[in-house]
C-alpha cells in the first residue's frame, strides 16, 4: 500500500490538484520554515549554538555542522597541534671524508587510532603517529634511515627523492618482512618539501592505512649565492628562519568501511582537530607551510585560505614561487608544496581554512587561524 | 539413583507410583540445571576463545522512526549488534553534525535510543543520514522526501479524520447502502453476491500479507518480520475462529461483524500506510487517488450487507457496521502519521490478515451449507461469476491508486 501513494517527483504534479487532507495546512505552513530558518554561514546551528552561553569563538564559523566530541591524544600517543611543529631532525654526524651524516631511526607498528572522536581505526603507523615523523634533513646530507618493522605485514619506506634503485623502497628493494630490519641510504636531494610512503602491495592499503610523512629537505644557502637569503630563511635552525611560523600540515582521509570511499578527510589526520583547536599565528611573523596531499582514493585534495592570499612553491624544489599570489592550490596525490603568507596587514580573528572540496571540508578537513597581536 | 528409570523403559508405570510428582520435579530441573552448568562453564572457561580471530563484531542499525520539525531531525534508532553499539559520529548529506543522543552511552542489543541533530532540512528535498559506530562502519538512513512530521494537533486530526472518512467509512457506508435493492435478492443472487465478498476478501488478504511482509522487511532483524507476521496472522484467525465458533458457525448479523471487523482492521492497515506516507513525506493524495480509494472500498459495503440481507436488523446496526469496518482508517491515518516503528504496522496488518482469512472462512462455509453440500452447485455460475467479479472489481479499482 505504500506505493499506492505518489512518491518523489510525480508528487508536485498530484499537489496541485490534490485534497491535501492531513499535510495541507501542515506543508504549506512548513514551506516557510524550510527555507527561512537557515542562518547565514556554514551552519544551521548557529542560531542554537549562539543561545548558548560561553560557546568557543570558532563556534561561530560552523555552528552545529562538526563531530561531536573530542579525541583522546593521549591515548593515541601524538597531538595534531604538536605535530604541526614537530620536526624529526635525527642524529647529526660526521663521516670520514668530512661530509654531515644524518641517521633517522623509524619503525613500522600495528595500532588502533582515535581519528574522529569515538571512531576508531586500525591504521598501520610510522613511529606510531599518522601521519608518520616529519623528517627533517639539509641538502647534500649523506642520510641513513634505520627502518624496523614491528608490525604484522611487510613494509617499505619509499622516499620521493634522488637515490640508487637499491634504495628505492619497493618489493625487491628494501621490503622488509614483520621483524627485520632495512638501512636506506642516500644523498638528500633535491632540495624541497618532499613525501615518504610505505610501497609494499597493494599500494593502495598500505598508504590509506597510514604509512606516510613528510620528508623535507632544506636548502643549503652556501648552493644558492643568488637566493642565499631566501634558502637561509628556509633552513632550519637559522635565525632568518627562526621568524617564520612553519607547520606541517599532511592532507589525509579514512575509509573505515574499507569500500573505497573516504568517511574521514582531516589535515593530520584528526577530523575538525583545528577547527575545534584553532592554531595560534602571530600576526607579525610570516607563515610557511610545507604541505602533502596523501589521500587515497579520491584523486585530488587541495587547500583554500580564507580572507589572504599566498605564494606556492610546487614541489618546494625552487627558490622563487612557482605560483604567486593565490588562494587556492591542488594537489594531486603524493604532490605538494610549500606555501607563504602573513596576517601582517590584517585584523586579528579566526581565519578559516580548508580543501575546497566541500565534501571534503564538511567530512573533517577544516580548520582555522586564530591571528593574534604579537605577545612582546 | 534414578538409575532403574533411565535404563528399562518399560519401568515406566502405567499407574504413577508414590512420589511420581517428586520424581517428575527432579526430571524437570535436572535438564534445567544441565543448562544453568554448561552455560556456566561457557562464560567462566570461555572454550569458544579460539573463534575469537580479531573480527569486529557484527553491527546492526535501524531507524524505526524520523521527526522532522523546527529543531532539526530525531531518529529513533534500535540496535542489532553482538554486542552493545557505539554511535560515534552521524554525518547528514556527508557532512558531520552535532548530535545528542539520549539515552547516551553504548546501545545494547535490542535496545532504542532518540538521536537528534540540529539539521537544517530542506522542504522537499531529499536528505540522507549516515551513522558511524565507533569500529567505523556505517549505516545510511535515507529521508526520500523532507517534510514537517505531522503533529498532534486538533486541525490535523480533523483533516486526516476527514481524509480516513473518504477512504474507510464513506465507501462501506455507500456499499451498505444498496442493501434495500439486495433485499429481494433470489437464492443465485444471493450465491453471486456471498462469492463476490469471497473474491474481495481474497484480493484484501494478499494485499494485506504483502503490505504487512513489507512493513516487517523494515523492522530491525531481532523481530524476524516474517516470522512475526505469519505467526501472528495464524494466531489472529485462531482466536477469531474459536471466539466466533463458540455458538455454532456465525451467520446473519454475526457473520456481518466479523466480516466488518475483518475489513475495519484492513482498512486500518490501509490508514496507517497513508499515514505514514505524509510522514515520510509523500503525501500528495489527489482527488483522483481519494475517489480511486473510494470507489475501491465500495465492494466491502456490499459484502457486509451480503449475510444480513433475509434478517431484518434495527437501522443503527449499519452505521456500527459501516463505522467498525471503515473507522479504523481514521485511527490508522491517526497513528501512521506520527511516524511509528515500522513493525508495529506490521503486527497490526498481520492481526488484520488473520480476521480476513476467518470471514473467508466463514463466509464459504455458509456458501458450502446453502449449496447442501452439492459441489456442482458450489460451481456454478452464480458462485464463480461472483469470485470473478469481486476479485476482479478490487484489481481494476486498485489500478486507481497505485502508483
Amino acid at each position: 500500500m505504500r506505493n499506492w501513494l505518489p512518491f518523489d517527483l510525480r508528487r508536485r504534479g498530484l499537489l496541485g490538484a490534490g485534497l491535501l487532507a492531513a499535510g495541507g495546512a501542515a506543508l504549506s505552513g512548513r514551506e516557510a520554515f524550510g527555507q527561512s530558518t537557515h542562518p547565514a554561514g556554514h551552519g544551521g546551528g548557529t542560531a542554537q549554538s549562539a543561545a548558548k552561553a560561553g560557546v568557543p569563538a570558532h563556534r561561530a564559523a560552523h555552528g552545529a555542522m562538526i563531530t561531536t566530541g573530542e579525541v583522546d591524544d593521549v591515548r593515541n600517543g601524538f597531538d595534531p597541534t604538536a605535530m604541526l611543529t614537530d620536526w624529526d631532525t635525527g642524529k647529526v654526524s660526521t663521516l670520514p671524508d668530512g661530509r654531515r651524516l644524518r641517521t633517522f631511526e623509524v619503525t613500522a607498528e600495528d595500532k588502533e587510532i582515535e581519528i574522529a572522536p569515538g571512531v576508531m581505526f586500525p591504521a598501520w603507523t610510522f613511529n606510531g603517529r599518522v601521519p608518520g615523523p616529519a623528517l627533517r634533513a639539509i641538502e647534500g646530507e649523506q642520510l641513513r634511515i634505520v627502518f624496523r618493522n614491528y608490525g604484522s605485514h611487510p613494509h617499505t619506506m619509499h622516499f620521493h627523492g634522488i637515490h640508487a634503485a637499491r634504495m628505492d623502497g619497493i618489493p625487491g628493494a628494501g621490503l622488509i618482512g614483520p621483524g627485520e630490519e632495512f638501512v636506506y641510504e642516500f644523498e638528500a636531494k633535491p632540495f624541497g618539501c618532499h613525501l615518504y610512503h610505505c610501497h609494499a602491495l597493494p599500494l593502495a592499503r598500505h598508504i590509506h592505512k597510514g604509512m606516510y610523512g613528510l620528508f623535507v629537505v632544506d636548502p643549503d644557502p652556501e648552493r644558492h649565492p643568488d637566493f642565499e637569503d631566501v634558502a637561509r630563511s628556509r633552513l632550519l635552525g637559522t635565525p632568518e628562519n627562526a621568524r617564520w611560523q612553519e607547520l606541517a600540515m599532511v592532507m589525509n582521509a579514512f575509509d573505515t568501511t574499507f569500500d573505497g570511499e573516504n568517511e574521514f578527510y582531516a589535515c593530520n589526520t584528526i577530523a575538525h582537530c583545528y577547527a575545534k583547536k584553532p592554531i595560534r599565528i602571530e600576526k607579525n611573523r610570516p607563515v610557511r607551510v610545507y604541505l602533502v596531499n596523501i589521500t587515497e582514493f579520491d584523486p585530488i585534495n587541495s587547500f583554500h585560505l580564507h580572507a589572504n592570499f599566498f605564494d606556492y612553491y610546487d614541489q618546494g624544489t625552487t627558490l622563487t614561487p612557482t605560483l604567486k599570489t593565490v588562494d587556492v592550490i591542488m594537489q594531486c596525490q603524493a604532490q605538494r608544496g610549500i606555501l607563504e603568507f602573513t596576517f601582517a596587514d590584517h585584523e586579528p580573528g579566526l581565519y578559516m581554512f580548508h580543501a575546497h572540496q566541500s565534501e571534503f571540508t564538511e567530512l573533517g578537513w577544516m580548520g582555522m587561524f586564530d591571528v593574534v597581536e604579537a605577545v612582546s | 539413583m534414578n538409575e532403574d528409570l533411565t535404563t528399562d523403559p518399560s519401568a515406566v508405570p502405567v499407574t504413577p507410583p508414590k512420589g511420581s510428582s517428586w520424581l517428575s520435579a527432579i526430571w524437570v530441573i535436572l535438564p534445567l540445571a544441565v543448562l544453568t552448568v554448561a552455560i556456566w562453564w561457557l562464560i567462566a572457561t570461555n572454550p569458544l576463545a579460539r573463534f575469537d580471530n580479531g573480527a569486529p563484531p557484527l553491527e546492526s542499525l535501524t531507524v524505526e522512526r524520523t521527526i522532522l520539525d523546527l529543531n532539526g531531525l530525531r531518529l529513533l534508532v534500535r540496535a542489532g549488534g553482538s554486542e552493545p553499539m557505539i554511535i560515534a559520529q552521524i554525518q547528514v548529506d556527508a557532512a558531520y553534525w552535532e548530535f545528542v543522543q539520549e539515552p547516551s552511552g553504548p546501545i545494547a542489543r535490542g535496545e532504542t535510543a532518540w538521536v537528534s541533530l540540529p539539521f537544517p532540512w530542506v522542504t522537499g528535498e531529499a536528505h540522507r543520514v549516515t551513522f558511524v559506530t565507533n569500529t567505523g562502519a556505517t549505516f545510511d538512513h535515507a529521508i526520500p522526501v523532507a517534510v514537517a512530521t505531522p503533529s498532534v494537533t486538533s486541525g490535523n486530526l480533523v483533516s486526516q479524520a476527514i481524509l480516513g472518512a473518504f477512504v474507510g467509512i464513506l465507501p462501506v457506508a455507500v456499499g451498505v447502502m444498496f442493501y434495500p435493492a439486495l433485499r429481494g435478492a433470489g437464492p443465485s443472487t444471493m450465491e453471486f453476491l456471498l462469492a463476490m465478498t469471497v473474491g474481495l476478501l481474497g484480493f484484501l488478504i494478499v494485499d494485506t500479507l504483502e503490505d504487512s511482509l513489507e512493513f516487517a522487511s523494515q523492522a530491525a532483524a531481532i523481530f524476524q518480520g516474517q516470522a512475526m507476521v505469519v505467526l501472528t496472522a495464524a494466531a489472529s484467525f485462531l482466536i477469531l475462529m474459536a471466539v466466533s465458533r463458540r455458538q455454532g458457525s456465525p451467520t446473519g448479523l454475526a457473520l456481518a461483524t466479523y466480516i466488518s471487523l475483518g475489513i475495519g482492521l484492513h482498512n486500518l492497515g490501509e490508514g496507517l500506510a497513508i499515514g505514514a506516507a505524509f510522514a515520510a513525506g509523500a503525501a500528495g493524495l489527489g482527488t483522483f487517488l481519494v475517489i480511486g480509494f473510494t470507489l475501491h472500498n465500495i465492494t466491502e459495503g456490499i459484502g457486509i450487507a451480503a449475510p444480513i440481507l433475509k434478517v431484518r436488523p434495527p437501522l443503527w446496526t449499519f452505521a456500527a457496521l459501516a463505522l467498525l469496518a471503515g473507522g479504523p482508517a481514521v485511527v490508522g491515518i491517526w497513528i501512521g502519521s506520527l511516524a511509528y516503528a515500522p513493525q508495529w504496522s506490521a503486527l497490526a496488518l498481520a492481526i488484520g490478515a488473520g480476521a480476513i482469512l476467518q470471514v473467508i472462512f466463514e463466509v464459504s462455509a455458509l456458501l458450502v451449507r446453502r449449496s447442501g453440500g452439492d459441489s456442482a452447485r458450489l460451481g456454478s455460475m452464480p458462485v464463480m461469476a461472483g469470485l470473478a467479479v469481486g476479485v476482479g472489481f478490487m484489481y481494476l479499482t486498485a489500478m486507481l491508486v497505485k502508483i
